[in-house]
């Protein structure tokens, strides 16, 4: 795993209070992992805080999944 | 239509002086103070540096790590006596009617904790706002009430009431009233505040209403004695499980004792000052007097106001005499905040506790440190200085002013079927 999927995994397991075999790649934030809409916002802005990134709004509206976060995290530190 | 009566059957409290209502209330009889350093933050350059915290408290005893984050502490503070009441209670949630079971709370400032850290987060950013998402739900101050209706599946009528440190006695009248028309048969009612932080204790320092007796903190709150110097700030929750009394007799409750009557005005006079010839203070406990169908010589007990503050320990002795002539001398009159410190938003609660309490034991908590009366005091009236007197209670009245003016009187009744 890399080191940004890893430190996704970590901030979604504090945030969320879940375990952290329940963060798998595909597990969806709403559906998976019991957030609602205002963790999700929460969740967003810690990643753009942790990963010195700027995620918009329309951006993140597609980020509802463990490993669509890490792609897009990715994506902008390449 | 004929008002219903409203019995109390069940307490919760998390106090400066225990976590728990029967802890809470051995120690008011025992006389303890619940002053020390602060703790929670680095308090080195404040005028004052001590403070009645809440001791023992681990919110993940309550709470999982994520509603720890959510909550305030007013709020975990709330909830966690909301637990203890409703359970005391011994209601059966899956039987009542959940749409006639209400909440109903006080709130003096709210989640201040959360304010000041949204904000200094935004003062030593470079303007680009960054507020959390839970910021605002976090912070105001009827939030606790909407978590404790979510946590207990309560439907009947909820809502917060807010008048400074009047705002729990607000709450509790309400409360009343609201079973008294039939509107509910069960409301959890109180209040909490989590007011120690650096906005709290410098706000309070600045206008001089704290005391700053640094090198003694337990006798730092001295109601009435001559040697005091402001109040002391305290934090916690006291809850209250109000019920119809024909609602608690068809489930066979225990009861603690009968809210009889209800007093609220206000003193129309200052900001913070109390009228000094305690006009809405007489007014108010004649108030609740009256809507019991009592006569001011049945009242046994005062549970008062009583700060520390150099105005309010003048002017509320003299309400008393006012409202009671020659028959104030026979009272038993006490401030436990000697003990507990001010909890704001929540005394009217606590002390509503302690006046059940006393109703129910025939014993009434001292006003502690009380070692020189302030000669501008009748000497004659009975403050139980420093000692828990024996006594047959079968009235007592709870006194709850607050800034703004804001008074609320509370008489509980031993209960008689």
């Amino acid at each position: 795993m890399s080191e940004i999927a890893e430190k996704v995994k970590e901030i979604i397991v504090e945030k969320l209070g879940v375990d952290e075999s329940e963060v798998t790649n595909d597990a969806n934030f709403t559906n998976d992992l019991g957030a609602d809409s205002l963790d999700t916002v929460e969740l967003i802005m810690e990643f753009e805080s942790a990963f010195d990134i700027e995620i918009p709004d329309d951006q993140a509206e597609n980020i509802s999944t463990v490993g669509e976060a890490v792609a897009h995290i990715e994506k902008a530190k390449a | 239509m004929e008002l219903k009566r409203v019995v109390v059957t069940g307490m919760g409290a998390l106090t400066p002086i225990g976590n728990n209502w029967k802890e809470y209330t051995e120690n008011l009889i025992k006389g303890v103070s619940g002053a020390q350093k602060i703790t929670r933050f680095d308090a080195s350059k404040f005028k004052t540096q001590f403070a009645c915290e809440i001791k023992n408290y681990d919110p993940l005893d309550y709470f999982d790590k994520k509603e720890v984050r959510k909550y305030d502490r007013y709020s975990q503070y709330a909830m966690v006596a909301a637990d203890e009441a409703i359970a005391d209670s011994q209601l059966d949630l899956e039987k009542i009617n959940l749409k006639r079971a209400g909440v109903i709370l006080g709130v003096g400032l709210g989640g201040i904790d959360t304010f000041m850290d949204g904000v200094s987060n935004f003062a030593q950013g470079d303007g680009t706002p960054k507020f959390n998402p839970f910021f605002i739900p976090k912070m105001i101050g009827n939030i606790a009430g909407g978590l404790i209706s979510i946590r207990h599946g309560l439907k009947g009528p909820n809502f917060t009431t807010t008048s400074a440190c009047t705002s729990s006695a607000n709450a509790i009248v309400d409360a009343v009233n609201y079973i008294r028309l039939g509107k509910a048969d069960v409301i959890v009612t109180g209040g909490a505040e989590a007011p120690i932080n650096e906005t709290g204790v410098g706000g309070f320092n600045s206008m001089k209403a704290i005391s700053t007796r640094n090198d003694d903190p337990k006798s730092a709150s001295r109601p009435f004695d001559v040697d005091r110097d402001g109040f002391v700030i305290g934090e916690g929750a006291g809850i209250l499980i109000l019920e119809d009394y024909e609602h608690a007799k068809a489930r066979g409750a225990k009861i603690y004792g009968e809210v009889a009557g209800v007093g609220i005005n206000a003193d129309a006079y200052h900001m913070t000052a109390p009228h000094p010839d305690g006009e809405g203070a007489k007014d108010v406990m004649l108030l609740a007097v009256e809507d019991a169908g009592m006569k001011p010589e049945e009242v046994d007990y005062i549970n008062v106001h009583g700060t520390s503050t150099g105005l309010g320990d003048i002017a509320e002795p003299r309400a008393i005499k006012l409202a009671f002539g020659e028959h104030a001398y026979d009272l038993n009159i006490s401030s436990t905040k000697s003990m507990t410190g001010h909890l704001l938003g929540g005394a009217g609660a606590i002390e509503a506790i302690a006046s059940i309490y006393a109703v129910a034991n025939d014993i009434v908590p001292p006003t502690i440190n009380l070692d020189n009366l302030d000669p501008e005091i009748d000497d004659k009236l009975n403050f139980t200085p420093n000692e828990a007197q024996k006594r047959t209670v079968d009235v007592a009245i709870s006194n709850t002013f607050g800034f703004g003016g804001h008074n609320a009187s509370i008489l509980f009744k031993k209960f008689k079927a």
